[in-house]
C-alpha cells in the first residue's frame, strides 16, 4: 500500500462527526469600491515606505536615484528618466548590482498599507523586485482597494503573487520591528496623480 | 466496529518529545532571571502591538468565528480537499509526495536532495521541518541546511534550541544575539554593536552570497489551497522570498491540515494571522504560487505532505481543535506559564498552550504526560487565539487521558469509596475538622499535592451538622 493510501485512509477512519460545517461571513465583505488613497499613504507611512504623489514619475524617480534600474519588458517607458536595463533573463548578479528595479503593481490595500505584485508584464519575474536594495512602484489610484477581501476578490490565483507591506522588516529581535534584512531595504510608491488638462 | 486511534509520532526522531517533563525543565528555566527577563519584555511588547492593530478592525470577532468554521470545515472534509489540493499541484506542474511519518518525509526530502547534486540547501523557517528533525537528516546525509530566518540563523550558530513558535530566539536578548554572531558568523566585523538594525544589516551580508549561490531550498508551507492549488509563505524579511524565488528546486513540507478549501478563505485568514502573531496589520512580504511558473521562479517544485500523528489528533473529536492552528503564536505571548518558563521547558518545537495541547496528541498522552498540567486553566490563550481554539478545554479533556501520579490515584480510589459510604463519609468528614488544629500540610505520600498548595480550610461546622441541629 502507498503512503498516499496509508495517510487517506488514516484521515478516513479518524473522521466522525458532521461531513461539512456552514461558514458564517459576517465579516466587512468585498465591496468592489475604491479604497481610499489618504489611509494607503498613512498606512504605507507607518512601516517605513517613502510615498510620493507624482503626475511627472520619470522626474519623480530621477530625485530618488540615480544610476542602473532594473525594469521590467511592459513597464511604461515614460515613468523613467534614463534607458533602464530591461529584464528578460538577466542573471542574478546583474539584477542584484542594479540600484533599483522600477515595477508596476497589481492591487494595493489601503486599510493594511499593502502592494501586491502579480508577475504582469509591467510587474516581471518575482526575482527583480527582490535583489535590488531599493524598489520603486508605481501605483494608478484606480489599482486602490479598501480591504483584504477585495484585494482577494481582484488577483488571479494561478499568477506568482508577492505582498508587499513596508521594506524588509524583522521582529525577531525582542519583538520589535527592524526594517531592512534580506529584501529590499528602501520602498518608494509613488501614486499617479491625475493629469488635469 | 473499532474505534481508530491513530498512529503517534514515531519516536527517536524528530523534536516533539523532551528530554525531561515539564515540571522538572521548568523548575531550571524559572532559576534563570536573564531568560525571564528578556520573556517579559518580549511578550509584554508583542501583547501591546498586537492589541493595537486587534483594535483597528470592527469585524475582528467575526473574522475569528469565520476561520474557527473554516478549519472545523476543511477538518471535515480534508480527503477531498487534500486530494483536490494534490490534482491542483500536479496541473500545475509540481509533484505531489505523502509522508505517513517523520522519518518517511525526510527520506522523501533527503533523496530529493540528492538527486540534484546540491551539497547544500537554504531553508525558510517551518515548524513541521523542525517537528520531523529535517536538519538532522540532512547533515547524516551530508547536506548542509542553513536556516535563513534570522532568529532560525540566530539559533543555529548559537548551537541552541527554539523556544517560541514566531520567533524561536525570544529567549536571547540583543547583547546576547551579538555575542553569539562575534563568536560563530564567519567573516562578521569585529566592531558589531547590539545596535538591532546593525544586527540585521550582518545577517544581510552574512547570507547573501549563500542565497545566490545554492540551487535548492525547503520551505514550509501557511496555507495549501484545495480549489487553485496556490501555497503560501508569509514571512518578514524576505528570506523566504529569496528561497521561494532564487534556486532551481522548492521543496515544500506541508501538514496536512494546512490545507484550506477555497482561495477566498485567504481573505479571513491574511487578516488573522498578521495582526496576532507580529501584531502588524500586514507582514512584509507574503509569497503565493501555484505549482511552476515557467520562465519565474523554481522549474522544480515539490510537495511533501505529512501527517506524523495528524490523523491520530483528528480522530479525536474533542482534540482535533488543535489542528485549526495557524501558528500565530498569540497564546503564547498571553500565557502566564509561558512567560515565565519559556518555551525549553515544553520539550516539544510546539511550546506554550499550543504546544501543551498538540505535542501530546501528536506524540501520545504517555510521552508528553506532564504537558496538559502546564497550564493555570486561566483561559488567556482561549481569547487570544484568531480562530478560538477552545485551549482549556482540550487540556482538561487531556488531563483525563494523562496517566495520573500512583498517590493521586489511590487517594480518588478512597475518596470515591468514602463518598459511596455515608457513615464513613461523615467520620471523615469530623476528621478533616481536626486537621484544623494540624496544619496545612499532608502527610506522605499525599505532601507532594499540599508542596504547592494550600489545604482548604475545613470548616468549624459540616453541612450535615448544621442540617442536622437546624
Amino acid at each position: 500500500m502507498s503512503s498516499r493510501d496509508v495517510v487517506l485512509g488514516r484521515i478516513r477512519s479518524a473522521l466522525s462527526g458532521p461531513s461539512s460545517v456552514d461558514v458564517p461571513r459576517d465579516y466587512r465583505p468585498a465591496s468592489g469600491a475604491v479604497g481610499s488613497l489618504e489611509l494607503l499613504v498613512e498606512r504605507l507611512v507607518d512601516y517605513k515606505a517613502v510615498v510620493h504623489r507624482s503626475s511627472a514619475v520619470a522626474e519623480t524617480v530621477a530625485g530618488i536615484v540615480s544610476g542602473t534600474l532594473v525594469v521590467p519588458p511592459g513597464i511604461d517607458r515614460s515613468w523613467l528618466p534614463t534607458a533602464p536595463l530591461v529584464d528578460g533573463d538577466l542573471p542574478a548578479d546583474r539584477i542584484a548590482a542594479a540600484d533599483g528595479v522600477v515595477t508596476a503593481a497589481a492591487v494595493a490595500i489601503a486599510e493594511t498599507g499593502t502592494i501586491v505584485l502579480d508577475g504582469s508584464p509591467d510587474q516581471g519575474r518575482r526575482i527583480i523586485s527582490l535583489l535590488p536594495d531599493l524598489h520603486i512602484c508605481v501605483l494608478r489610484p484606480a489599482q486602490i482597494v479598501e480591504g483584504v477581501p477585495d484585494a482577494v476578490a481582484r488577483l488571479v490565483p494561478g499568477r506568482p503573487l508577492t505582498w508587499i507591506s513596508g521594506p524588509s522588516a524583522t521582529s525577531d529581535i525582542e519583538l520589535n520591528r527592524v526594517e531592512g534584512v534580506h529584501g529590499p531595504r528602501n520602498l518608494h510608491v509613488i501614486i499617479l496623480e491625475e493629469q488635469w488638462s | 466496529m473499532t474505534t481508530f486511534l491513530g498512529m503517534p509520532a514515531p519516536r527517536g526522531v524528530g523534536h516533539l518529545r523532551g528530554d525531561e517533563s515539564f515540571p522538572a525543565a521548568a523548575k531550571k528555566a524559572l532559576g534563570n532571571d536573564q531568560l525571564r527577563r528578556n520573556l517579559n519584555h518580549a511578550t509584554t511588547t508583542i501583547r501591546g502591538k498586537s492589541g493595537r492593530v486587534i483594535a483597528e478592525l470592527p469585524d475582528w470577532e467575526q473574522l475569528r468565528l469565520a476561520g474557527s468554521a473554516i478549519k472545523a470545515d476543511t477538518m471535515a472534509r480534508l480527503p477531498e480537499l487534500i486530494e483536490e489540493l494534490e490534482s491542483r499541484v500536479t496541473a500545475a506542474g509540481g509533484v505531489v509526495h505523502w509522508a505517513a511519518d517523520a522519518n518517511e518525509a525526510n527520506t522523501i526530502v533527503t533523496d530529493l536532495v540528492r538527486a540534484t547534486g546540491s551539497p547544500r540547501v537554504i531553508k525558510i523557517k517551518s515548524m513541521a521541518t523542525q517537528e520531523i528533525g529535517l536538519n538532522e537528516a540532512l547533515e547524516e546525509a551530508g547536506i548542509q541546511p542553513v536556516e535563513t530566518d534570522l532568529a532560525e540563523l540566530i539559533v543555529q550558530l548559537g548551537k541552541d534550541q527554539p523556544s517560541h513558535i514566531l520567533v524561536p530566539a525570544i529567549h536571547r536578548n540583543r547583547t546576547e544575539i551579538r555575542d553569539i554572531f562575534l563568536r560563530e558568523m564567519p567573516g562578521v566585523d569585529p566592531a558589531l554593536t547590539d545596535d538591532p538594525p546593525v544586527l540585521a544589516a550582518a545577517a544581510r551580508r552574512y547570507l547573501r552570497e549563500t542565497f545566490l549561490s545554492t540551487s535548492v531550498a525547503v520551505s514550509g508551507a501557511n496555507f495549501g489551497i484545495a480549489e487553485t492549488g496556490t501555497l503560501a509563505v508569509v514571512e518578514s524579511e524576505g528570506n523566504g522570498r529569496m528561497c521561494l524565488t532564487l534556486p532551481d528546486t522548492l521543496i515544500t513540507v506541508m501538514g496536512i491540515e494546512k490545507v484550506l478549501p477555497t482561495w477566498r478563505d485567504l481573505e479571513v485568514f491574511l487578516q488573522l494571522l498578521p495582526r496576532s502573531s507580529t501584531g502588524e496589520r500586514m507582514n512584509p512580504y507574503t509569497s503565493m504560487w501555484t505549482g511552476v511558473v515557467p520562465g519565474d521562479g523554481p522549474q522544480n517544485f515539490h510537495l511533501v505532505l505529512l501527517d506524523n500523528g495528524r490523523t491520530k489528533v483528528l480522530a479525536d473529536e474533542v482534540g482535533r481543535q488543535a489542528l485549526h492552528c495557524i501558528r500565530c503564536s498569540a497564546c503564547l505571548n498571553v500565557c502566564p506559564v509561558y512567560e515565565r518558563t519559556g518555551g525549553h521547558a515544553y520539550g516539544s518545537v510546539y511550546p506554550g498552550p499550543i504546544g501543551a495541547i498538540l505535542s501530546p496528541q501528536l506524540t501520545g498522552v504517555e510521552d508528553n504526560a506532564s504537558l496538559p498540567y502546564a497550564s493555570s486553566l486561566c483561559g488567556a490563550c482561549f481569547d487570544a487565539c484568531p480562530v478560538r481554539i477552545d485551549i482549556p478545554a482540550i487540556l482538561v479533556h487531556l488531563r483525563n487521558q494523562a496517566p495520573h501520579p500512583r498517590s493521586e490515584r489511590v487517594a480518588m480510589a478512597a475518596a470515591a469509596y468514602t463518598m459511596d459510604h455515608p457513615r464513613l463519609y461523615e467520620a471523615a468528614q469530623h476528621a478533616a475538622k481536626l486537621s484544623r488544629y494540624a496544619g496545612k500540610r499532608l502527610p506522605p505520600p499525599l505532601s507532594g499535592w499540599t508542596a504547592s498548595r494550600d489545604l482548604p480550610e475545613p470548616p468549624a461546622e459540616t453541612f450535615r451538622d448544621w442540617w442536622e441541629d437546624r
